[in-house]
């Protein structure tokens, strides 16, 4: 659905986003993460056609980004929520929608019915007629969302739409986009927060300015290192310990009477380890494997950038 | 370009500018005051004694163009905050977004900074023109208005002087990046038909017909080129990444 090749652009001698190759699947969530100015606006920019790549090329739905008459097409398939909401105040919700339905060509019934659907589904219905200039932030975002999914788009480009949000709205927009997911739009979402990115996306992207890592939430969070086996025993003995070192797994660490082992393949390795305790008399209570966090792989890709 | 369109962004920008009270009373006050001061003058300073119909007619048509200069002044103002207003208010990102082209959004914004000013014009124009056909009906004993000087300057010229004035505001607002720049520039408009005023005041520029129809003709070359112009330096990634 979305494929860019060497997507680059500078800004005078300033290179915004460097050579970004990915591919973004009909369907897909796909979260873009990166530090500020790391090129994400910028990449969603050159996207929604709004501005222009200094070199390389991306597609949207088979059109061709930055030529004219595609990115006409390209524009009538997207649906485009900006960091800020940009409501005109004056207007009522209801107008806000209907105006840019209108904009997008959206029939008459199916632009009411959409505005009337989107703006139940994130509770805003009830305030249809309040210029949008007195709601809340949080209302006026979640606004801006509906007014990007009016005209039912195939693709919904989101930049950071939970930015400055309180946490009950931040998390409305977190289950609609959710609930987007499941009616299988495909959605590039811009986000600073890694905790929404690895709940919400198939797949994800660290940019800074050129593109870090891509892979599923999963294959970051392994990319960075050794997974570990944590092991709550009644109590660790030396005869344990001795039992562990003749194994050799990998790094053995103790605090009181839990168990931190660093191991590659945990699925593989830990019935051997347990076998081993229990051997040594140990009293096994719990075993559990844990992974570098998105944010340990964020951090790190991120640091050997500016490293 | 897409007609239809156009009327969208129009018909959005109609009513933001319905519910701004200040733009409302800017363009509905000036006409009527301009239209009932004219009207005191007329009847106070240059009611004719007998034998000086001439300068009479003068007076006359010299206020009658002022309307053109207001046209000139009224529509430039709103063009400007349109486009200026739209990135204040963190508008314009999602607007060129959308299909709609540059050239029917400047078209759209156009045409909403048009309507208003130039129907509170011709409204306030009729008022002058009834009031002033009052008193000479009284004094000469005929209406002075209606007549082709004043067609001219009100149907064709005041219109031409609008649209000039709302191209150049379009163009300064999309280059500047704050809003009392793009007032600023756009306040200048009237500056050329002002000068048309002064030069008649000073007896270089005469209101007759054939001098009001090749100034609107000038008028409407310019406006022409204008239009092209506009259209082809709004530089929407400009606007989008230097405006802050």
């Amino acid at each position: 659905m979305i494929e860019t090749r060497n997507l680059t652009r500078k800004f005078g001698d300033v290179t915004a986003v460097d050579d970004l190759t990915l591919h973004v699947n009909d369907g897909e969530v796909f979260g873009f993460l990166g530090p500020n100015g790391a090129g994400k606006t910028t990449t969603v920019g050159m996207l929604c056609c709004l501005i222009a790549k200094t070199s390389g090329s991306a597609r949207i739905a088979g059109y061709e980004v930055g030529n004219k008459s595609d990115s006409v097409k390209i524009r009538r398939l997207i649906g485009f929520v900006s960091d800020n909401v940009g409501l005109y105040d004056s207007l009522t919700a209801y107008e806000n929608l209907d105006y840019f339905g209108k904009l997008y060509k959206c029939p008459e019934p199916r632009r009411k019915e959409n505005i009337e659907r989107f703006l139940k589904m994130l509770g805003l219905w009830e305030k249809k007629d309040v210029p949008a200039g007195t709601l809340s932030k949080g209302m006026k975002q979640k606004v801006a969302i509906a007014r990007a999914l009016v005209h039912d788009p195939e693709v919904l480009f989101m930049d950071e739409p939970t930015a400055n949000l309180d946490p009950e709205s931040a998390k409305t927009v977190r289950e609609f986009i959710l609930q987007l997911k499941q009616e299988k739009k495909t959605i590039f979402l811009n986000t600073h927060n890694l905790d929404e990115a690895q709940r919400i996306c198939d797949k994800i992207g660290v940019l800074n300015t050129r593109l870090m890592a891509l892979g599923t939430p999963q294959e970051l969070e392994y990319s960075v290192g050794a997974r570990k086996t944590v092991i709550l025993l009644d109590e660790v003995s030396d005869t344990i310990l001795n039992a562990l070192k003749r194994l050799s797994p990998g790094k053995v660490t103790r605090d009181g009477s839990t168990l931190t082992i660093e191991l590659a393949n945990p699925n593989k390795e830990n019935p051997a380890i347990v076998r081993a305790i229990v051997g040594a008399g140990g009293n096994v209570q719990s075993v559990s494997i844990t992974a570098s966090s998105l944010e340990d792989a964020y951090l790190k890709l991120v640091r050997e950038k500016q490293g | 370009m897409n007609l239809d369109t156009s009327l969208t962004v129009a018909g959005k920008e109609l009513k933001v500018i319905r519910r701004k009270k200040s733009i409302i009373l800017y363009i509905v006050i000036v006409p009527l005051l301009l239209s009932f001061g004219f009207s005191l003058i007329v009847q106070n300073d240059i009611a004719p004694p007998s034998g000086i119909v001439s300068n009479y007619q003068l007076g006359l048509e010299s206020l009658t163009y002022f309307f053109v200069v207001l046209a000139a002044v009224l529509p430039a103002s709103i063009a400007a905050y349109s486009i200026v207003g739209e990135k204040i208010e963190k508008g314009l990102e999602p607007l060129l977004a959308t299909p709609a082209s540059d050239g029917e959004i400047l078209l759209g914004k156009s045409i909403a900074a048009f309507v208003p000013p130039i129907l509170t014009l011709w409204a306030g124009a009729s008022i002058f023109m009834v009031a002033v056909d009052y008193l000479t009906y009284i004094e000469l004993s005929y209406n002075f208005f209606p007549n082709w000087t004043s067609g001219i300057m009100l149907l064709l010229l005041a219109p031409l002087a609008a649209i000039f004035s709302i191209e150049c505001a379009v163009i300064a607002s999309s280059r500047v990046t704050d809003a009392r720049g793009a007032n600023q520039i756009a306040s200048l408009m009237f500056v050329p038909f002002m000068a048309i005023f002064l030069a008649a005041v000073e007896g270089i520029f005469a209101f007759d017909l054939d001098n009001l129809l090749i100034v609107s003709g000038v008028v409407l070359v310019v406006d022409v080129a204008l239009l092209f112009l506009s259209t082809a330096t709004f530089r929407r990634e400009e606007i989008l990444t230097k405006w802050r």
